[in-house]
């Protein structure tokens, strides 16, 4: 991919609402990749933890809301408790979600889940599903 | 019939383990000549050295075999021991019977490590027995230094050198002292300005009694050795009397030609007759012969009318002036590589693409913007900068292999510099690493990306080109995996650093070693950082490699307590394992002269009764001979000897073994 770097982008409006509802500083991360290599479910994600703070750091916010990265984020912490640098790519996901759900636009209907899920599923996990995928 | 004691030497289990020693001791007391032999445990150690004085006064030894060690290590010690028991030193041999005897063997028995042991002493005792008392050479020492190149870490090493009371010589190659160091806007990691702090240094050696500044100077010739050299300086004309100039600066200003500044790096002009930067030191103007009209043609000569004092002179000529010196310290620093070597970054081509060392300048209050970043092409302000990093560095193909060291660091200054200046504008950096190593470095290069908002970008740029007026940047980051492209107003290179053209000229003259880059050796890259391998010569600062202010500034601390210290006594003590030449056998064929490493063969005039010089012979000059022994294997008709290393003692050896 070719991106085109400019001022506009790296301190673009979406990329400024992320750090104050965050109150993440995207430009501490020094990329040293302590997240990725513990992350419990970054094998699953698109864009691991830390390509999305470069990515955010480079201005590319469409890239990283187009990834499964933010949906796959368990929120365990771990990136935070481990980042020498004192970062929470899992807050910064956090955010990402809420600036998604903010707008009304649900990660899941609630009506697509089925019956049997509903019955199986403990009552904590529901709760936390509801909370994370939707408005 | 020599009285002879052998000592050896347990080390613990180092020799132990391999080697039976009471049974190598118990040997050497059958050698005839042997008075006195034992092993112990440790030799080195206080009792073992007591051991060894005892056992001379008391079986009247006169020789001594130490069993132990690489001489490297404990030489000196035993040698030391040995005098103060009243015994000559240089009657103390050591066999080397652990690095080359019990650590290359494995042999638990003891068979093999301890009879090859039993052969090395007993080839040192035979050799011993040849031995003849020496005593340490004393050479006079002429209590004057020279110190070439008057850049920061010049200006620090004779600065110290006269505060303890020894005469120094600056000799400097431009119109005034300072060096790169007064090209520089701020110094990281403080912000120190840079002219603020080394200016007030550059006034205190034109003032100090005990520095003499000779600008505008070179070293043409280098002859002598350590505590004895005589040196020729070139005193080049500077077409005005530098005792009666007021240094009023009359002639500059009415001077009518301009031509390109290189203190600026070109990018402002200068006068004929000039000084390169306002505080120069001394605050004299020289003329630029080739592009004066008047030395070249005879036209013009309006300075020599103005000027008051009448100090101009057109027909001044270079002087030469012999110096006596004891020691030389060596700090000619360093130059920028050629940006133009990179056709891809436009350099030469694009007029926004500038080096770093152009930045500083144009960063500096002093510089040809007054501090204001200006882009050259239309003095416009830039709101986009693209620092690329390693611009000649790490490029084993067109540049070189070394990292320039002090780039990750100024490179993090300029983005501060410009986003302190220029408020609303963007700085990206290109880099491969950041080597942000010293003190307070990585948390003023995470100011740089945290605080003043530079976009580091990790990869390398493959291409600048123009297009509307804009300087394109081509590059990658390789961090997201994407290729980069970035609209810039400006560039700036940062250029390695590269020794001085004429560098191995100098080192040539003063027969000090340099690298594939010219850049200068020190004699041990550890131990002895600031020594060359030709003793009196010391260096200090960026002719060496390159380094940044702080570590310049200590060398020449270094490099002046080493000339220091050779000062302290009136007279210089040396080894006197040195060459010694036959007369009634040399032949002067000169193969010594030719050979040796170290230039320490002289032409000796014997001359007749009535005083007519007969024929020339080989002499060994004890004050600069190393011992290295290449003269005794090139003299054919082996009239040359090594001290201490005789032929007849490297026979006995090999007889006996």
């Amino acid at each position: 991919m070719k991106i085109k770097l400019a001022q506009s982008a790296i301190e673009g409006s979406e990329i400024n609402q992320l750090e104050r509802v965050t109150g993440e500083e995207l430009k501490r991360c020094y990329q040293c990749g302590k997240c990725s290599a513990g992350c419990p479910v970054s094998f699953a994600m698109d864009i691991p933890p830390t390509q999305i703070m470069r990515f955010l750091q480079l201005g590319m916010f469409d890239d990283v809301m187009k990834a499964n990265s933010l949906w796959v984020c368990v929120g365990c912490l771990q990136c935070y408790a481990r980042c020498p640098q004192g970062c929470s790519v899992a807050n910064v996901l956090e955010g990402l979600r809420q600036m998604v759900l903010r707008k009304g636009e649900d990660h899941y209907g609630v009506k697509e889940i089925s019956a049997r899920f509903l019955e199986k599923a403990p009552q904590q996990a529901i709760v936390c599903g509801f909370r994370k995928f939707v408005s | 019939m020599p009285r002879i004691g052998v000592f050896v030497c347990q080390c613990g289990n180092n020799i132990a383990a391999t080697v039976d020693t009471k049974k190598v001791a118990e040997e050497m007391k059958n050698l005839p000549g042997v008075v006195f032999a034992c092993d112990y445990k440790f030799m080195c150690s206080s009792p073992g050295q007591d051991m060894l004085k005892n056992a001379i006064k008391d079986n009247k030894l006169d020789g001594v075999i130490v069993s132990a060690c690489s001489p490297h290590m404990h030489e000196k010690t035993f040698r030391k021991a040995c005098e103060s028991a009243g015994l000559n030193p240089y009657q103390c041999e050591i066999t080397n019977i652990r690095e080359q005897c019990s650590w290359v063997h494995h042999d638990k028995t003891k068979k093999a490590g301890t009879l090859k042991s039993a052969d090395l002493t007993r080839m040192t005792i035979e050799r011993l027995k040849k031995n003849k008392p020496l005593a340490k050479i004393k050479i006079p020492v002429k209590k004057k230094a020279i110190v070439i190149g008057g850049g920061i870490a010049g200006i620090q090493a004779a600065l110290d050198i006269a505060e303890g009371g020894v005469d120094v010589i600056i000799v400097e190659k431009e119109p005034s002292i300072g060096g790169n160091m007064a090209r520089l806007s701020e110094t990281f990691p403080t912000m120190d300005c840079s002219q603020c702090i080394l200016t007030p240094k550059m006034v205190e050696a034109e003032l100090h009694e005990r520095i003499t500044l000779y600008t505008y100077s070179e070293i043409e010739k280098v002859d002598g050795y350590i505590g004895n050299f005589t040196v020729q300086i070139r005193r080049k004309s500077k077409y005005v009397d530098e005792e009666r100039c007021t240094g009023c600066g009359e002639c500059i200003e009415k001077c009518p030609f301009k031509v390109d500044s290189a203190f600026e790096l070109g990018m402002t002009k200068r006068k004929v007759i000039y000084t390169p930067f306002p505080q120069s030191v001394p605050n004299v103007p020289v003329i630029d012969a080739p592009n004066c009209t008047k030395i070249q043609k005879d036209k013009c000569g309006v300075c020599a009318i103005v000027c008051g004092p009448k100090c101009i002179d057109f027909k001044m000529e270079d002087k030469i002036v012999t110096v006596e010196a004891g020691a030389i310290i060596v700090a000619t620093g360093y130059q920028l590589m050629p940006n133009e070597r990179f056709g891809e970054y436009g350099y030469g081509r694009i007029k926004d693409v500038i080096s770093g060392m152009q930045f500083e300048r144009l960063a500096s209050a002093s510089g040809p913007t007054g501090g204001e970043i200006k882009r050259p092409s239309d003095g416009k302000v830039p709101r986009s900068v693209v620092f690329i990093q390693c611009a000649g560095s790490r490029d084993e193909k067109k540049g070189v292999s070394y990292c320039s060291k002090v780039c990750c660091m100024y490179t993090a200054k300029h983005t501060m510099l410009y986003s302190h200046k220029v408020h609303h504008g963007q700085s990206y950096v290109f880099y491969m690493d950041i080597r942000a190593g010293g003190k307070r470095y990585e948390e003023f290069v995470r100011r740089a990306i945290e605080h003043d908002n530079a976009m580091y970008l990790r990869g390398r740029v493959s291409r600048v080109y123009e297009r509307d007026g804009k300087v394109l940047v081509q590059g990658a980051d390789t961090l997201s995996g994407n290729q980069v492209e970035i609209e810039a107003d400006m560039v700036v290179l940062a250029t390695a650093i590269i020794s001085r053209d004429g560098a191995d000229t100098l080192a040539q003259k003063l027969s000090i070693g340099y690298d594939k880059y010219k850049f200068y050796n020190e004699y041990h890259p550890k131990l002895k950082p600031v020594e060359t391998v030709t003793a009196g010569i010391f260096l200090a600062g960026t002719c060496m490699g390159p380094m940044d202010i702080p570590d310049s500034v200590a060398q020449g601390s270094a490099a002046a307590s080493k000339v220091l210290s050779l000062f302290s006594a009136d007279e210089m003590t040396r080894e006197p394992i040195t060459a010694i030449v036959n007369k009634v056998t040399c032949n002067s064929c000169w193969d010594c002269l030719t050979a040796c490493p170290y230039s320490a063969i002289e032409r000796d005039a014997v001359k007749n009764r009535q005083g007519v010089i007969t024929k020339w012979l080989a002499k060994v000059n004890e004050g600069v001979c190393q011992g290295c022994g290449v003269c005794v294997a090139a003299c054919r008709s082996k009239s040359i000897d090594l001290r201490g290393y005789t032929d007849e003692q490297v026979f006995a050896a090999i007889n006996a073994f």
